[in-house]
């Protein structure tokens, strides 16, 4: 406790951890206090601005392997709130607030366009809290905090999804579906929680390591794992539990579907990842069985299916939401290698992953503010008219399939690596043979964009700068990341070793 | 609108025992039971009362959306804000003991009130924004046709 | 690890049977019933199993509420129940409360756009969009999605 101990007087600079939760979190209600359509923008940029800098601070100092603890309040861990950074989490703040950053600027002209402007306040707010709750998520230290940071992005996020009503009335039920199935998962995820801190009596991630790897595995503990696996595949869209996934992707307006599919389930599988590798130890046997006999197998069931139905699809956003599907299987696939270069593969993919979907997605944004819809018979042929949205386009589908000199064949050539490492040879060739299949469906993309001849009567004008730079900048990450290789392979293995350092690395 | 004259005449009454209430919960919590939660969602019960009673139009007059919107967004600065500043002493985030070095305890009696009463107005007007967003719709059905 | 049904495992684990009947109770109303309202019922008391079973676990046998005494003189003989779970809960509820109040927002949005809110006729108000869509731009698989 702070009241007895002699007190030093803290800098700004070690107050960054807090700051990077902070900065969003306040200008949420200050949007909303100063009201005035004009402020609002910049103001939410201003924040994101901010918070990815911060967020590049803190990895400057955690790249070497050092860890920032923060306490709230004073109160030292494990009975206080800690915030706590390492080279991991350092990596999806980044990888979040960058986003967020480029996401803002597309937005201002989407928004406009979808979203009736007494709203854009309060969906700029909105905007800021879900940003907020991803890096709380991110940054906590605390099981608990977990729960609440991941329900502060739950909830904004359902509304920002309900938002595409004013464009098609399916975003509502799209929006409920996705509370009904977000709030099972929080829930099966804190009554996991539950059961740990039955077990342990703690909350704080390191102790809770520590005590788990103290008494060994015993039923609650499995109970606790088991929940926890489920509540995050929930918010993951994990194969069989991904059902809220396409239509919440499909039918939210243009700029929250980009954050999203960029994010959101990023940030999920980061939790599942502490939880699967740092809280629990990945040597039990239990928990050994549920990756490889259950995850394992949906993991390839997702590559397949999702890319077969991405295939048979009309509609371009749809497309890209049930591949997003496929990806995670890759992701999910590498985690469940529970080897090194596996893990590795799987953080690189998930930032790989990231950058891919956002150029994709803002793609048919643009697309969809010029021809009002993302139908391919509607947005045929507007590789003329809009030559350099198409191209990014492109860049990005080449990603997705994984060509060699973009960002997505780094981490697919790891992930097959990792499967020949392991001599479970089939899975590589499984994942060639999945990589076929999104051949196929990014095929058709270029086929309606390229080969198709407009329709009569549309000549649309190239999009406006503010869309067209962020999705450059994507695309071009696209194409750096897949030609300077080790900078994502370096600090995805950095964090492979740290999470499976298991306990030992957090302390 | 003459009718229900002993509901309202109870509300009347009402109405100010409970606001006295909530005050009471909200400024004693640091010792007893309570806190802003609590005093908060009291509080709320009196306006959702009074509109339930009097009339939403009555209720608005008397607490317009527009104020109420700006003192949900107000309580969570408040609160924040209170960090910010002991995080500005040079203390970390939330750290109450920054307000009086020398007596921290006393400190955290003031750090525990300042946030108290920014949770208290934040729920306040989180409750009665809730009632006014539901009260608010134009019915499907109108009275008569119950 | 063989089981006895003996009276002190069913009664000692009272909590736990009945945060099993609520949670499972919960979880059944929201995939059974068709009405959006009666999932969000459903969603409340699968929420409030979780409430309780922080709470019970709380319980420390023969312990007083854990209130700081005024005159700060801790008797070091009382017992007092653990207030970490009270305080957990709290913020669980509060999150419970802001779901809730978004899930019925939504519902109002829902019969204002759709007319209904019972799941059976919003299924077939979406498959007739689809239909239609399908019939401008093509047929595509995964039928309300």
């Amino acid at each position: 406790m702070s009241a007895e101990s002699t007190h030093v007087a803290m800098t700004l600079s070690d107050h960054l951890p807090i700051l990077q939760i902070l900065v969003p979190l306040v200008s949420a209600p200050l949007i909303v206090l100063i009201g005035s359509r004009r402020l609002t923008w910049s103001l939410a940029f201003i924040a994101s601005v901010l918070s990815f800098g911060i967020a590049i601070l803190l990895l400057m100092q955690v790249i070497d392997g050092s860890i920032i603890s923060y306490q709230i309040g004073g109160w030292a861990p494990p009975l206080g709130i800690e915030y706590r950074v390492d080279a991991t989490n350092a990596f999806v703040l980044l990888l979040v607030t960058g986003i967020s950053t480029l996401v803002l600027p597309y937005a201002r002209e989407s928004v406009k366009s979808e979203i009736p402007a007494k709203h854009h306040t309060l969906f700029y707010a909105a905007f800021m809290l879900c940003l907020t709750g991803l890096l709380g998520v991110t940054i906590t230290g605390d099981a608990f905090n977990v729960f609440v940071f991941l329900e502060i992005s739950s909830l904004s996020t359902y509304v920002l999804i309900a938002q595409g009503s004013y464009r098609d009335k399916r975003a509502l039920t799209a929006a409920y579906d996705y509370l009904i199935m977000g709030t099972i998962g929080a829930t099966f995820f804190v009554i996991g929680l539950g059961m740990l801190y039955m077990a342990t009596g703690t909350l704080n991630m390191a102790d809770l390591a520590d005590r788990i790897a103290d008494q060994g595995s015993n039923r609650t503990v499995r109970a606790a794992f088991a929940f926890i696996v489920v509540g995050m595949g929930l918010k993951i869209a994990i194969y069989p539990l991904h059902l809220w996934l396409p239509r919440a992707y499909t039918f939210a307006p243009s700029a929250v579907t980009v954050f999203l599919a960029a994010t959101a389930t990023k940030v999920a599988i980061y939790v599942l990842l502490r939880f699967t590798f740092s809280v629990f130890q990945p040597s039990f046997m239990f928990e050994v069985n549920t990756l490889e006999f259950i995850i394992l197998p949906f993991a390839i069931l997702a590559m397949f299916a999702a890319s077969f139905i991405a295939i048979f699809q009309n509609d371009f956003k749809r497309m890209l939401a049930y591949s997003s599907i496929a990806q995670i299987g890759y992701m999910l696939l590498g985690i469940s290698l529970l080897t090194e270069t596996g893990l590795t593969a799987a953080i690189a993919h998930l930032f790989n992953h990231g950058i891919t979907k956002a150029t994709l997605f803002m793609g048919v944004g643009i697309l969809a503010l010029r021809s009002g819809g993302s139908f391919y018979n509607r947005i045929q042929g507007m590789g003329k008219s809009m030559p350099w949205t198409s191209a990014a386009i492109v860049i990005g589908g080449l990603s997705l399939i994984g060509v060699p000199g973009t960002a997505g064949f780094i981490s697919k050539w790891v992930l097959v690596e990792a499967t020949i490492e392991k001599g479970w040879w089939p899975l590589s060739v499984l994942i060639v043979l999945s990589s076929l299949l999104a051949v196929i469906y990014v095929w058709r993309v270029i086929e309606v964009l390229y080969l198709k001849t407009p329709l009569a009567g549309t000549d649309y004008r190239e999009a406006p700068f503010s869309m067209l730079i962020p999705m450059w900048i994507m695309a071009l990450a696209c194409i750096y990341f897949g030609l300077a290789t080790d900078v994502t392979l370096t600090a995805s293995r950095a964090a492979a070793q740290g999470l499976l350092a298991g306990s030992a690395g957090m302390m | 609108m003459r009718h229900h004259l002993i509901l309202r005449v109870i509300t009347k009454l009402l109405v100010g025992a409970i606001m006295l209430f909530a005050f009471y919960v909200q400024f004693h919590g640091d010792f007893s039971p309570g806190g802003g939660f609590q005093a908060g969602v009291i509080m709320a019960v009196a306006f959702i009362l009074y509109g339930l009673v009097f009339s939403l139009h009555n209720v608005q007059q008397v607490f317009p959306p527009w104020l109420v919107h700006k003192l949900v967004a107000l309580g969570v600065l408040i609160y924040a804000g209170t960090g910010i500043v002991s995080l500005f002493l040079g203390y970390s985030f939330l750290d109450y003991g920054a307000f009086t070095p020398d007596h921290p305890s006393h400190g955290q009696h003031y750090g525990i009130f300042a946030v108290e009463l920014g949770v208290g107005i934040t729920v306040t007007a989180v409750m009665v924004a809730i009632y006014y967003a539901f009260a608010g719709r134009p019915p499907r059905l109108s009275d008569e046709e119950w | 690890m063989g089981f006895e049904l003996t009276q002190e495992y069913i009664l000692g684990h009272l909590n736990y049977w009945l945060f099993s009947v609520l949670m499972m109770t919960g979880l059944y109303i929201v995939v059974a019933k068709g009405n959006l309202v009666k999932k969000i019922v459903g969603l409340n008391i699968f929420q409030t199993s979780v409430f309780m079973l922080y709470i019970s676990m709380g319980k420390v046998t023969d312990g007083t509420a854990p209130i700081f005494p005024l005159d700060m003189d801790v008797d070091p003989d009382v017992i007092y129940s653990n207030p970490l779970p009270h305080v957990l809960i709290l913020t669980a509820i509060v999150v419970g409360v802001a779901t809730t109040a978004l899930g019925l927002a939504l519902i109002v949005r829902i019969q204002e756009e759709f007319n209904t809110i019972e799941e059976d006729d919003i299924l077939k108000i979406e498959r007739a969009i689809v239909q239609t869509e399908n019939a401008i731009h093509g047929d595509a698989m995964g039928g309300r999605a």
